[in-house]
């Protein structure tokens, strides 16, 4: 099967300080469909999800070797323009991150950082991307009250239409889901799954179920290297590296945990 | 085994006794000082006390309006120098520079936190005052010949000059009060912003500053209330001249602190006049305890909030 | 997307013009207090007592308000020791961490912190009224105590807090009591922390005048009795500036270079001996 590439990774390698997070990865991620990324904690999937959007500027002491394309250009060039790199992409966190304002401003925040001043248009992409996230008819009647009061998932849904309002073409997901309660999390999924024909989604995840339930593409990495990477389907039956194999049946040994 | 436990048992006891004498300790400020300060509550009303601009202690007039007045002129000028230079170098720290230029910077603001008021002072009388008398009064005073800059002062002892070396006093408490408030303001929330699009800038602006504002206000109150209290360098510098009402920045002050320190020599030798200036230490002592109670008070409520 | 640029522009401008008047304060009054201190330093001043007729500009030294301002400061550092120690071990080690008690006592520590330093001066004269001692040493080092046991307090505190919680929990396991744990294995860790406090409120006691002004008196002789009052630096400057002979003004100047120079070099001290004690913490 050939998928359409919209991201494409060529090489990339991270360091923080003298620890190399991420080696030599080369994958293609492949457009409006849902990928994956795998592998038990501490492998470097964050830090390769949130090297698609530069968020991994932010630390010090990175240092970056490879390439990132992004439509076919190198994200890392000089003269990029990371804000509207990062607008491209929308970012949900773990726990959600609910900004310090109301529902309706935290959705209206992207928009509004990027000059868009009026008012009506504002209430409009509001109300769209509410119910995009399916979060509209739970909180209508009070747009402007304080985020924060939320429920945790409905905090995260939250978080998807305020990603979503700045109309990006990627969303990428870092244990999106994870924080959550069952029912919270199985309407995060859904929205992916009906968000997929229109954005490129990544998500990191440590459950395989999920994996499995979500993934057209799926991509494994362990201690920062990239063991292995396919389509879904062929991916869990078939898996050709035995660590692959290992992993996806559980014989893994995981770390110890905090 | 039964040593150790007597031991520790005492010790226990002893450090209770501590905790309590703690925190009982400004209550018994409290009372002490008002206890020696009703003498003075006989012969005047509490309000006109603190309302009237009549001292005359001689007399037996007591009204310490005029030098509460004065300590609000150097008190607000100083926070308008500060506050804003404090902030804006909180800011600096906390999210513009690397982590060797803020520990470099830091210790330097903590230099300026240890030296003696006294200290202050005397750089007051040094560089401060004739850069007001030669300078600043003249150019302000003929361009702009109205409130709150005309003065016939022309000594460079005023209320300008009180809040200049006040303000730089009281920069290390407001920034590094607001630079903890802004460490605590979690990483992912600022990625969050920025993963928008948005520019540092905006991420401060809208995001980072509304989640610590409790915290700057309350950095703020501190401030005040430092600003309030300082004695020695503000009685150096402001003029200290009685039966002047202060109507412009250039005009000289008598702030309440310096009247206690000032009148230290002659109290005890007019009637009343110890129980007067003691009722202005018991003012002081209430107003500042009361603007720490607040400023604590809330940074203790933001931090229970976060958690 | 120019005009957001701009903005930030403009007030990373302001930041770092901010910051560079705070460091520039801090230089700018060294630079003065260095600049003029220096032409009236000699040797005399520092180890000589005034003669007479000092204060109108005949010959002697400040030697009296050193040594009363070091002998005042380590009486009110040590008086202060005896109790915020104690106190702070209390607070973390037989209070828990969500102990009300606890708290509440940082929650004053912290008020008291904030009180000027002129109302400990004027509580120091009513209770030197009340006591019946007159102006002198002891009154001083009672105030200055008071005076500096917030300070002190907080600051050992935060070092306190800081000591893994596993520590404490090692050596009660091992059946040892509170009081020996706190002695033998907290005191240890932490004692880089208690350095550091005891010598930032050593500063902040040698370096205030208000609290003194009222209960040491002044005198030119050396300390040599409690019950006497006894020169400091503080009002030393205080006093030699509010004359009116340049010559003496001069000495003031002197005198505050000096007692800059004590404060730089404790809080140098301070940041020396804790990194070199924290080696033998662990972390």
């Amino acid at each position: 099967m050939k998928f359409k590439t919209h991201i494409s990774v060529k090489s990339l390698s991270v360091w923080y300080g003298q620890h190399k997070v991420l080696n030599d990865i080369t994958v293609d991620i492949p457009d409006k469909k849902i990928t994956a990324i795998i592998g038990p904690s501490g492998c470097g999937k964050t830090t390769l999800l949130k090297s698609f959007n530069r968020l991994i500027d932010l630390q010090d002491g990175v240092k970056v070797r490879g390439k990132v394309l992004v439509d076919g250009e190198d994200i890392y060039e000089p003269k990029v323009e990371v804000m509207d790199l990062r607008r491209k992409m929308g970012l949900l966190f773990q726990r959600p991150q609910v900004l310090p304002m109301s529902i309706y401003d935290n959705v209206a925040y992207g928009p509004k950082i990027h000059g868009i001043r009026d008012k009506k248009q504002l209430d409009k992409i509001v109300q769209r991307h509410l119910k995009e996230s399916s979060l509209w008819e739970e909180v209508k009647d009070r747009l402007h009250g304080p985020a924060s009061k939320l429920s945790i998932g409905q905090q995260q849904r939250l978080c998807l239409a305020r990603g979503l309002a700045v109309e990006p073409e990627i969303i990428l997901g870092d244990e999106s889901t994870s924080a959550l309660d069952p029912m919270s999390a199985e309407r995060i999924e859904r929205n992916f799954l009906e968000l997929k024909n229109k954005y490129t989604i990544v998500l990191v995840t440590h459950i395989l179920r999920q994996a499995k339930r979500l993934a057209d593409y799926v991509i494994f990495l362990y201690l920062g290297n990239l063991i292995e990477h396919g389509p879904a389907e062929d991916f869990f039956s078939n898996p050709k590296d035995p660590r692959t194999d290992a992993y996806i049946n559980g014989r893994f040994i995981e770390e110890i945990r905090k | 085994m039964n040593i150790r436990k007597i031991k520790d048992s005492l010790a226990q006891q002893a450090m209770l006794f501590l905790s309590l004498f703690v925190i009982s300790l400004t209550f018994l400020m409290a009372l002490a000082l008002y206890q020696r300060s009703t003498p003075a509550l006989a012969i005047m009303s509490l309000k006109d006390l603190i309302f009237s601009s009549l001292w005359h202690p001689t007399q037996g007039q007591f009204g310490l309006g005029s030098f509460i007045i004065g300590t609000l002129w150097v008190t607000a000028i100083a926070m308008i120098i500060a506050v804003p230079l404090s902030i804006m170098t909180a800011i600096f720290l906390s999210e513009y520079s690397y982590r060797r230029l803020r520990e470099f910077v830091k210790p330097i603001i903590d230099l300026l936190a240890g030296i003696s008021p006294v200290v202050y002072g005397v750089w007051g009388i040094i560089a401060i005052v004739p850069l007001v008398r030669d300078y600043l009064m003249p150019f302000f005073s003929s361009r702009f010949p109205f409130f709150p800059f005309l003065s016939d002062n022309y000594t460079g002892y005023s209320v300008i000059t009180a809040g200049i070396v006040l303000a730089v006093m009281v920069f290390p408490i407001i920034i590094s009060v607001i630079e903890e408030v802004l460490r605590t303001v979690p990483l992912e929330v600022r990625e969050a912003s920025l993963a928008l699009g948005a520019t540092k800038w905006q991420t401060v602006k809208y995001v980072v500053l509304r989640k610590a504002r409790p915290g700057i206000i309350a950095a703020i109150i501190l401030g005040l209330s430092r600003a309030f209290g300082e004695t020695m360098a503000v009685l150096m510098v402001a003029g200290c001249a009685l039966h002047v009402v202060t109507k412009s920045i250039f005009d000289p002050a008598y702030p309440l602190p310096a009247l206690i320190a000032n009148t230290y020599g002659e109290m005890m030798s007019i009637p009343l006049y110890d129980a007067a200036v003691l009722l202005a230490a018991f003012i002081l002592l209430v107003v500042t305890t009361l603007f720490n109670m607040l400023g604590w008070g809330i940074l203790l409520y933001v931090e229970r909030k976060g958690m | 997307m120019d005009k957001r640029k701009i903005e930030e522009s403009i007030f990373k401008f302001f930041m770092i013009f901010s910051a560079i008047i705070v460091v520039g304060s801090l230089v700018f009054i060294l630079a003065v207090i260095f600049w003029k201190g220096i032409s009236a330093l000699n040797l005399d001043m520092i180890i000589k007592t005034p003669k007479g007729g000092y204060y109108l500009g005949k010959e002697g030294g400040i030697l009296n308000a050193i040594l009363g301002s070091l002998v005042l400061g380590i009486g009110a550092t040590l008086l202060a020791l005896l109790v915020s120690l104690p106190l702070v071990f209390y607070l973390n080690l037989y209070l828990g961490k969500d102990s009300r008690l606890a708290a509440t006592v940082r929650f004053f520590l912290d008020v008291l912190w904030g009180i000027p330093a002129i109302v400990y001066g004027a509580l120091g004269f009513t209770l030197m009224v009340f006591l019946g001692i007159p102006a002198s040493l002891l009154a001083g080092i009672i105030t200055v105590a008071l005076l500096i046991i917030p300070i002190m307090s907080r600051s050992m505190d935060e070092v306190f807090k800081m000591i893994p919680f596993e520590l404490k929990e090692a050596s009660l396991a091992m059946g040892a009591t509170k009081l020996e744990t706190a002695i033998k294995v907290v005191f240890r860790q932490a004692l880089p922390g208690i350095v550091t406090a005891v010598l930032i409120a050593f500063g902040r006691g040698i370096g205030d005048a208000a609290s003194v002004l009222f209960t040491t008196g002044f005198t030119d002789s050396l300390p040599y009795s409690l019950f006497k009052p006894v020169a400091t630096l503080p009002l030393a400057i205080f006093f030699q500036l509010g004359t009116p002979f340049p010559e003496v003004q001069q000495r003031g100047y002197a005198a505050a270079l000096v007692l800059t120079a004590i404060i730089l070099f404790i809080s140098i001290l301070s940041r020396v001996l804790s990194r070199r004690l924290t080696r033998h913490v662990i972390k």
